[in-house]
């Protein structure tokens, strides 16, 4: 497929904003219950959830370039039933609301308590809505994943490892934000979000690795035989119906060279992973928020890497009707 | 119910492109607005089209043989494009099975086109929205024509017959004929998307004849079959079992 930059910065920018308030939240839920010391600096909270309501409009944004028409991107909302395209753009802007109310809540302060758990713990409003946050996030997690999962010529993407890369990275990504984040504000959690975004950026990449193994070994389920429908082992395009090329030949190839493609895997596996998991266990022992804040920077470029070769590297069954030119 | 669909026959195109010119002429005047062309005549031209004549060599020179082969979108029965748009401008139609596209609800999103194995949406780069095949439907229903001209433009322009035009679910009507007696095949059934479209394979007419059809053994009226016809036998004949 051809890799459109206004669907990777989507992807990955809501990605890194809905992992940034899981960690928010992971944090109050930890102090909350008394997990680790308790915070009482909402700024952070409110900060955190600016910046990610912020990054999931920048996505948003990023998204409308990816439409002809833009001005009807309201009618997408339509068929939730069926397509996963609608129910993103349905769950979108519910997470993006849902966190905006829970870092509202943070800065009006809504921390009295509403009522008191068997245990003694105290819930209130912020923790609600974080609850109701949490569900969205992960219902536009796992949204986004089946856009691209649930396609089933495509079988490099269509696979439960899309959706998990999908939320693991996105976690990773936004751990990673919240450990810069709170190194830079200077508040206690930095080594807390430093752990879980080393074990979150762990577990992307097994499992972006795994994905990786598996679409090494996909048979496709199409060829020449079945797409023309003649029985014989040697079938060569002469014509593909045009002379300057198509929508069908600028849609799903990616017009790369194959050198380019690997070294566009291996520039991710760097980027997106060992780096940023270096400079983590690294900041785990210095104070300075200059190399969290460089782990970001560098999980970003790497995710950008990674989400273009996630687009080249698939495969559409429709290519086998253009092969050649003429 | 009805399921519209073309039959085309690989036997007798002979890949001339006229339906593909005649589905851009008759579908780019339409209401539905043109069908954009882009550097038409500079270097890599481009446009949309609902029809492609596409060529392909099978086996290996001197063994081969070309097939021309008309692609367009195939109006699935199960068509994965549908249930993927997310505003519902691409359906099927409930009383003849034509998939459309409603260019007005369309947001140039693309994702039917991934969900398409056959590659057969294209967006047009003007209108910026996803066109396809539309089986005329602006033609096939339209009472100012003459009845026999209520067919496809492509159907009405083959100068073979290799386009076929009718209800495959009607079992009696020449589509249906032709796919179970010319063994009509689907594209890429593997994906289970039962497209209405089908296809009729290359058929070789062939007459096979041994030797001895070229020449009689047994020949009575040769001069040497003649000798040893009438040489008098070991065995019993005729003559001996019964009386004239």
């Amino acid at each position: 497929m051809h890799p459109a930059f206004s669907v990777i910065f989507l992807t990955t920018l809501i990605g890194a904003g809905q992992g940034l308030f899981l960690a928010l939240f992971t944090g109050q839920i930890f102090s909350q219950f008394k997990l680790m010391p308790e915070q009482h600096d909402s700024n952070f909270y409110v900060i955190g959830s600016i910046i990610a309501v912020g990054l999931m409009a920048i996505g948003l944004f990023a998204s409308f370039f990816h439409l002809g028409h833009p001005e009807r991107a309201w009618r997408s909302a339509a068929k939730w039933k069926t397509s996963w395209l609608s129910r993103e753009v349905i769950a979108l802007p519910a997470a993006m609301g849902a966190i905006s109310l829970y870092g509202a809540a943070h800065y009006f302060g809504f921390t009295t308590p509403l009522f008191t758990m068997p245990g003694g713990t105290e819930i209130d409003a912020t923790l609600l809505l974080g609850l109701a946050s949490t569900f969205t996030v992960y219902t536009l997690f796992i949204c986004t994943g089946m856009i691209y999962g649930c396609i089933k010529f495509l079988q490099e993407w269509h696979s439960p490892l899309t959706v998990i890369n999908f939320t693991l990275m996105g976690m990773a990504s936004g751990f990673a934000v919240a450990t810069a984040l709170s190194a830079y504000m200077q508040t206690d959690l930095t080594k807390f979000y430093a752990v879980w975004a080393i074990l979150f950026t762990v577990l992307a990449f097994v499992f972006r690795v795994l994905s990786l193994v598996r679409n090494k070994k996909i048979k496709p389920k199409s060829d020449m035989r079945s797409a023309i429908g003649v029985n014989h082992p040697n079938i060569r395009q002469m014509a593909q119906g045009s002379m300057g090329g198509s929508f069908n030949t600028r849609e799903y190839f990616h017009g790369k060279k194959a050198g380019f493609v690997r070294n566009m895997k291996y520039i991710f596996l760097v980027l997106a992973f060992i780096v940023p998991l270096a400079l983590l266990v690294f900041s785990l022992g210095a104070s300075s928020w200059v190399i969290p804040v460089a782990a970001v920077g560098i999980q970003y470029l790497g995710l950008i890497a990674e989400r273009w070769y996630f687009f080249a590297d698939a495969n559409h069954p429709q290519n086998l009707y253009y092969q050649q030119i003429s | 119910m009805t399921q519209l669909a073309l039959v085309i026959d690989l036997n007798v195109c002979v890949g001339c492109h006229a339906c593909v010119t005649s589905c851009k002429e008759w579908n780019t005047s339409g209401p539905a607005g043109s069908m954009v062309d882009k550097n038409p005549y500079k270097e890599d031209p481009t446009g949309t089209f609902f029809n492609r004549v596409q060529s392909f060599e099978i086996g290996t020179y001197p063994q081969t043989e070309t097939v021309h082969f008309p692609k367009s979108c195939l109006h699935c029965e199960e068509p994965p494009c549908v249930p993927v748009c997310p505003t519902g401008a691409s359906y099927k139609r409930e009383e003849d099975g034509i998939v459309l596209v409603d260019y007005d609800k369309c947001i140039g999103c693309k994702y039917c086109s991934w969900a398409c194995p056959y590659g057969a949406r294209e967006l047009d780069e003007k209108q910026k929205v996803m066109k396809k095949c539309t089986l005329c439907v602006d033609r096939i229903y339209d009472e100012d024509l003459p009845e026999k001209e209520r067919l496809p433009a492509c159907v009405m322009s083959c100068p073979t017959s290799a386009r076929l035009f009718g209800d495959i679910h009607d079992e009696n009507s020449d589509v249906s004929k032709a796919i179970r007696e010319d063994a009509g095949y689907q594209l890429m059934p593997e994906w289970g998307t039962k497209p209405a479209n089908h296809y009729l394979p290359r058929r070789k007419v062939k007459m096979t004849i041994h030797k001895d059809e070229l020449e009689r053994v047994d020949n009575p009226l040769s001069k040497e079959e003649r000798k040893t016809h009438n040489a008098p036998s070991d065995s019993p004949s005729l003559e001996d079992m019964t009386t004239w």
